[in-house]
C-alpha cells in the first residue's frame, strides 16, 4: 500500500521523467542507477560466458566447443567479469549512490564528471562487447606478450581498448570520491567520524588513482606494439616480455583490492547495524584498508615467481605478500569482536556479510599458500589458483556486493525486498558457491591446470561436482533478480531507516531527495554510536 | 529546502556552499589528475631505465643521433609557453580580462610552435631511417645483431614524445576553449579557477618535456659520436 503522503511527495526518482531526464542527470544517485544497470548487464554475459566453460568441463573429453573457442570463453568471462563488473560494481553503484549522502553533501564534488564516468564505461563497454560478438579474444585477460602482440588472431586491440576507456572511468571515479571526502563533509563529519564504507571507497580510490594509469599504459605499449610494430616487449629486439607482466601486475594485483576492499566497507556497515554495536577498534579497522591499499602495491612480483624473475626478487614480493594478511586478519578479527556480546539479528545482509567472513577468510588463507615460494611452483596455473581468487572476488567481493544491496535497496528504492525469499537466495548462493569452487582446490592441489578443456578421467568426479554447483549458484543469482524487481511495485514501503540503523543515510527520506537532505546536516556523533542511540531509546520509551 | 537553494552559478555550483570550497575542490582534483598522469608517465619511465640499463652503449648511440639543438630550443619555446601561461592566471586574479585573452593566445601560439619543430624532427626520423619495425629500420655505428636494441631506443623515443605531444594536443583544445569563455568576459578576479586549473595542467606537460628532453637527446650523447 502506498499512501498518499508518500506518493506525493518529491524525491530524486520522480522529480523529473523521461529517457533524457536520465541520460544527462548529474544526480548521483542516478548515475549510481545507471551503473547498476550496465553492470548487471555484463555480469549477465560474464556469467553465460562461465556457464559455458563449466558445461565444457562436464565430460574430459572437451567435446562442446574447440580449444580455441574454449580460450576465447574464459578470457571474454575474465574481461566482462573483472573489468565492466567487480572493478565498478560497489564503488559505482553503492559508492555513487551512498558516499556522498554519508558524509552529509548534496552530490559528489564533480556531477558531470561522474556522468561522464558512467558514459565511459559504457563505451568501453561497447568496444569490448563489440569484440566480443565480432569473434572474441584468446589472450586471457592477462593479454601476457608476445601472445597478445604478435601471434593472436583474435580482437585483442578492441578488447584492450574497450578496457582502456572504462580505464578511464575508473580514474574519475576514484578521484570524484577523493576530492569528495576531503572536500565535502557536512559540518562536523570529521575523518574519524566518517562510516567504514566511505575508508574503504577512500581507500579503493587511491588504488584507482594510482594503479589504474599504469594499466593504461601498458595498454598504450600494447596496443602500439601490435599496430605500428613499435616492439617494446619484442624479444626479437632485445625487449623483454616478463616487462610486460611487471606492467600488467603493478596495477591487476592492486585491482583485487579495488574489488574487495569496498565488500570490506560494506560489511563493516552490516556487521554494526545488525549487531546494534560499534565496530570494534574503528580507527584501526578504517586505517587497515588504507594499509591494504598501500601493501597491494609492494606486492605485484608474486605473480612472476616462474616468470624468470629472479629468485631474490622472488623472495623479497613472497615476503612482502605475507604483509597483506596483516591488516585483512585485523578486519576479520575486528568484526568477530564486534558480533561478541552484540545484539545481533539475522536479517538477509548480515547473512551475507557472514558468508563474506567465511569465503574471504578461505580465500585469504589460501592466498598465503600462493604467496609461499615453493608451495606456488606446485600449484602455479592450477584449479588451485582459480579456486583462490573465486573465493576473493565472488566469496569475498561479490558476497559484500550483494549484502549491500540487500541492506541499501530500502533506501534506493524505498520499498523492501521479501525477507523470506532473500534469506533463502543467500543460503543457496552460499552453498551453491563453495560447491563451485571448494573441489576445484582439489583439483588444482591434484595438479589439474587452469586454461585447458582437456583433463584425465580422474578429475571428472570434482569437474562434475563443480558444475552442479554453479547451476546451484545460478538458480540463486536468478532469485534476487526476480524478487528485486518484484518489490519495485509489490515490496512493502520502507520506512526512513528501515533497520535502526545510525549512518547519515537514514537520516533522510527513502528514497531521498533531490540533494539527500532537506537541510545540511549537523554531525555531532562517531559513526556507529549505537550505546547512546539505544540510551536514547530507553530514555523516550 | 532551506540552505540549498541557491541558483546555481559558475563559480558556485549546487553541491557547494561556498566559492572557496568549489576552488579548492577544483584544484585538488586536477592535482589528483595530475598524479595520475604521473603514474601513466611513470609507466613508460620503467620501461625507459630498464632498457637504457641494459644497452647503455647502443642507446648512447642514438640519443646522439637526435639534433640536440633543435631540441633544446623547443624547450625554451616551451618554457616560454608556461610563462605566458603563468602571466594568463596573474591576469585571471588580477581581472585584466583582455590581458587573459592575450597571454592564453601567446601561449597557444608557443604550444603550436613546438608541436610543428616536434613534426619536422619526427619526418627526420622517416628520413633517415630510424622507425622501429621496418625493415630499413638502420642505425650508423651500431652493430648489425645490435640493430633491434636501437629500435627500442626509437620504440620509446617515439612512444614517449608522441604521448607527450598527445597531452599538448589536448592542452591546445583546451587553450582554444578558455580563449573563447575569456573573449566572452567569463572571467573574472573572483572566478578564474579554469584558467587556473588549465594553468596546472599546461605547466605539467612542460615539466615531463623537461623530463624526456634529458633522458633521450642528452644522457651519454659524447660516448655515442
Amino acid at each position: 500500500m502506498i499512501t498518499a503522503a508518500a506518493q506525493e511527495r518529491e524525491h530524486y526518482l520522480n522529480a523529473s521523467y523521461g529517457l533524457k531526464s536520465w541520460l544527462l542527470t548529474k544526480d548521483h544517485k542516478r548515475i549510481g542507477l545507471l551503473y547498476l544497470f550496465t553492470i548487471t548487464l555484463f555480469f549477465f554475459i560474464g556469467g553465460a560466458f562461465a556457464t559455458l566453460i563449466r558445461i565444457e568441463l562436464l565430460t574430459p573429453q572437451g567435446n562442446l566447443v574447440s580449444s580455441e573457442t574454449y580460450n576465447k570463453l574464459f578470457t571474454m568471462h575474465a574481461v566482462a567479469m573483472i573489468f565492466f563488473f567487480l572493478i565498478p560494481s560497489i564503488p559505482a553503484v553503492l559508492g555513487n549512490f551512498f558516499l556522498p549522502i554519508m558524509i552529509g553533501a548534496r552530490d559528489l564534488a564533480f556531477p558531470k564528471l561522474n556522468l561522464l564516468s558512467w558514459y565511459l564505461l559504457v563505451i568501453g563497454g561497447a568496444f569490448s562487447l563489440f569484440a566480443m560478438i565480432a569473434g572474441g579474444v584468446d589472450t586471457g585477460w592477462t593479454f601476457y606478450t608476445p601472445y597478445s602482440t604478435t601471434y593472436s588472431n583474435s580482437w585483442v586491440i578492441a578488447t584492450a581498448l574497450g578496457i582502456f576507456i572504462a580505464g578511464f572511468s575508473s580514474i574519475l571515479t576514484g578521484l570524484n570520491f577523493i576530492v569528495t571526502v576531503h572536500r565535502m563533509r557536512a559540518p562536523g563529519m570529521t575523518w574519524f567520524r566518517m562510516p567504514l564504507f566511505v575508508w574503504a571507497n577512500y581507500a579503493t580510490s587511491l588504488i584507482q588513482v594510482l594503479g589504474t594509469p599504469v594499466l593504461a599504459v601498458t595498454i598504450v605499449l600494447l596496443f602500439v606494439e601490435r599496430v605500428f610494430h613499435l616492439g617494446i616487449f619484442d624479444p626479437a629486439r632485445g625487449g623483454d616480455p616478463v616487462l610486460f607482466q611487471h606492467l600488467f601486475w603493478f596495477y591487476s594485483h592492486p585491482a583485487v583490492y579495488i574489488m574487495v576492499l569496498p565488500s570490506m566497507g560494506v560489511v563493516s556497515e552490516i556487521i554494526s547495524t545488525f549487531s546494534r554495536k560499534a565496530i570494534f577498534g574503528y580507527r584501526i579497522v578504517a586505517f587497515s584498508s588504507v594499509a591494504i591499499a598501500v601493501l597491494g602495491f609492494l606486492v605485484w612480483g608474486h605473480h612472476l615467481f616462474v616468470s624468470g624473475q629472479s629468485l631474490y626478487a622472488g623472495m623479497v614480493f613472497s615476503f612482502l605478500s605475507y604483509f597483506v594478511a596483516i591488516p585483512s586478519a585485523i578486519k576479520v578479527f575486528n568484526w568477530t569482536a564486534t558480533l561478541y556480546r552484540g545484539s545481533i539479528s539475522l536479517q538477509t545482509p548480515m547473512l551475507y556479510a557472514f558468508g563474506f567472513i567465511g569465503l574471504f577468510t578461505i580465500g585469504g588463507l589460501t592466498g598465503l599458500f600462493l604467496a609461499a615460494l615453493g608451495m606456488d611452483i606446485h600449484v602455479t596455473d592450477t584449479y588451485f589458483v582459480v579456486a583462490h581468487f573465486h573465493y576473493i572476488m565472488v566469496g569475498g567481493a561479490l558476497m559484500g556486493y550483494l549484502g549491500g544491496m540487500h541492506f541499501w535497496w530500502p533506501k534506493i528504492t524505498g520499498r523492501m525486498y521479501p525477507e523470506g525469499w532473500a534469506k533463502l537466495s543467500a543460503l543457496v548462493i552460499f552453498l551453491g558457491f563453495n560447491l563451485t569452487f571448494f573441489p576445484q582446490f582439489i583439483l588444482g592441489y591434484l595438479g589439474m591446470p587452469r586454461r585447458y578443456h582437456l583433463y584425465p578421467e580422474e578429475f571428472q568426479v570434482l569437474n562434475v561436482l563443480s558444475t552442479a554447483g554453479a547451476s546451484v549458484l545460478a538458480v540463486g543469482y536468478a532469485i534476487p533478480m526476480i524478487y528485486f524487481i518484484w518489490s519495485l511495485r509489490y515490496g512493502k514501503v520502507a520506512p526512513a531507516n528501515p533497520w535502526g540503523a545510525t549512518g547519515l543515510e537514514w537520516k533522510t527520506s527513502s528514497p531521498p531527495p533531490v540533494h539527500n537532505f532537506d537541510e545540511t546536516p549537523v554531525v555531532t556523533r562517531g559513526a556507529y554510536d549505537y550505546a547512546s542511540l539505544m540510551a536514547e531509546e530507553v530514555e523516550v520509551g | 529546502m532551506a540552505d540549498h537553494a541557491h541558483t546555481e552559478t559558475l563559480a558556485l555550483r549546487v553541491q557547494f556552499d561556498t566559492e572557496a570550497q568549489q576552488k579548492d575542490a577544483s584544484t585538488l582534483g586536477m592535482w589528483i589528475f595530475l598524479i595520475t598522469e604521473i603514474m601513466f608517465f611513470g609507466g613508460m619511465f620503467a620501461v625507459y631505465t630498464v632498457y637504457r640499463n641494459w644497452y647503455p652503449e647502443v642507446f648512447a648511440i642514438a640519443s646522439s643521433s637526435l639534433n640536440e639543438v633543435i631540441g633544446a630550443l623547443n624547450t625554451g619555446v616551451l618554457l616560454l609557453s608556461s610563462f605566458t601561461m603563468v602571466m594568463a592566471v596573474r591576469a585571471g586574479q588580477l581581472g585584466q580580462r583582455k590581458a587573459i585573452v592575450m597571454f592564453l593566445i601567446l601561449t597557444l601560439l608557443f604550444g603550436g610552435i613546438f608541436l610543428g619543430v616536434k613534426a619536422y624532427e619526427w619526418n627526420e626520423k622517416f628520413e633517415e631511417h630510424h622507425i622501429p619495425g621496418q625493415a630499413a629500420f638502420h642505425l650508423e655505428g651500431v652493430a648489425p645483431g645490435d640493430q633491434g636494441h636501437a629500435q627500442l631506443f626509437f620504440s620509446i623515443y617515439f612512444a614517449m614524445t608522441g604521448l607527450h605531444a598527445l597531452h599538448m594536443v589536448i592542452g591546445v583544445g583546451i587553450l582554444l576553449t578558455l580563449i573563447v569563455q575569456a573573449n566572452k568576459g567569463r572571467f573574472s578576479a573572483s572566478y578564474y579557477t579554469p584558467v587556473d586549473v588549465a594553468g596546472l595542467y599546461w605547466h605539467f606537460v612542460d615539466v615531463i618535456w623537461i623530463f624526456l628532453f634529458p633522458l633521450l637527446y642528452l644522457i651519454d650523447r659524447h660516448l655515442g659520436k
